[in-house]
């Protein structure tokens, strides 16, 4: 029974002051990472300027966990240009290498083709019904550089949530019993 | 100050921005490697130039593509993507360019090679402009790494044209 006493004596004894400070502390962490996200997204010009690769479908070049950097110029799509895309309807983007691409004369609009490189057949059969061809605003970026592995972790969290809140509840922990 | 926590949270960090620093520094290193692939395309066979039952032409020919790609291999290179494209002008499209084959090679002795196929990839037109059409040829590249920066240039070799009939 003792220990219950302790307990309730340490929590009595945390200062308002220390909670506030800790909470804006924490408070300024996270708002500085979002910072941080955000002006990546202006400099390299594309919504997700870091994605994960999800797929094996461009073996053995990335692989399941790699990671890319992407950047999106007003410079026109051309054949060979890793490009990541979103499909109508579907949220996960897909990285895939543009096979094929026309450009109008007049309006200077693209269709473009992609493929996978370890796929047989090109991205038809994934794109919406009834659409043959990719256009501008589907794509959200070029590959422009890559790190393998690292977003193993960014996997491990979408697909096992329970360590997501593990790791949440144990940092919520470390701040909030931390005497500093 | 010295508890097991802070220890390894230092530990962390410190490898973390270490391994960055690697990563770029590779990457880097790859600037300084002196490159000059060579290539050759000759068409072997025009087999056919026909109309598709729906409107559109498409082409099928024979190639031998040979290339020395060796130079672009450095210490980062885990692959480089090579492909060739045929590029056109038609009166609608300011641009068109196909896939036309493509190769992943692995590492610096299969980069010297010559090769005689047919297209792997079907070359369609957007319309029925290939007959007589000219067009260039482009070996492209793409060389990946290890880490860092991709890299992706082409040689154009231009000069080759379709027949002016469907055959």
């Amino acid at each position: 029974m003792g220990w219950i006493g302790e307990t309730v004596d340490s929590i009595k004894s945390i200062k308002i002051r220390q909670l506030l400070t800790q909470a804006v502390t924490l408070g300024m962490i996270v708002t500085s990472a979002l910072i941080i996200w955000k002006a990546l997204m202006c400099v390299t010009g594309t919504e997700s300027p870091v994605v994960v690769v999800l797929s094996g479908s461009m073996e053995p070049g990335f692989q399941r966990g790699d990671i890319l950097f992407l950047r999106m110029t007003k410079e026109p799509i051309r054949t060979g240009e890793i490009v990541v895309f979103n499909i109508d309807g579907r949220d996960i983007p897909i990285v895939h290498r543009a096979i094929e691409v026309h450009e109008r004369k007049t309006t200077g609009e693209v269709d473009v083709l992609t493929k996978g490189d370890n796929n047989d057949v090109d991205d038809i059969g994934l794109y919406a019904d009834g659409q043959m061809w990719l256009h501008r605003h589907h794509i959200m970026g070029r590959a422009v550089g890559f790190l393998p592995y690292v977003g193993w972790v960014t996997i491990i969290m979408t697909e096992k949530p329970i360590i997501k809140y593990i790791l949440i509840g144990a940092l919520g922990l470390l701040v909030i019993t931390s005497k500093d | 100050m010295h508890s097991f926590g802070y220890r390894a949270n230092a530990l962390l960090t410190f490898s973390v921005t270490a391994l960055a620093f690697i990563c770029a520094i590779s990457s880097f290193s790859d600037k300084f490697s002196n490159q000059n692939p060579s290539a050759e395309i000759q068409i072997l066979n025009i087999n056919r130039l026909k109309k598709q039952s729906y409107g559109n032409d498409e082409v099928s020919l024979t190639l031998d593509i040979s290339a020395d790609l060796q130079s672009l291999f450095t210490w980062n290179t885990k692959q480089v993507f090579a492909f060739v494209a045929a590029e056109y002008e038609t009166s609608k499209n300011s641009l068109n360019q196909v896939s036309l084959w493509d190769v992943i090679i692995p590492d610096k002795e299969h980069a010297k090679f010559r090769i005689q196929t047919s297209n792997k990839y079907r070359f369609i037109d957007q319309g029925h402009n290939l007959r007589g059409r000219e067009f260039n040829l482009t070996l492209h590249w793409h060389v990946m790494p290890k880490t860092g920066k991709m890299l992706a240039d082409k040689i154009i070799m231009p000069g080759y044209s379709l027949p002016d009939a469907y055959k």
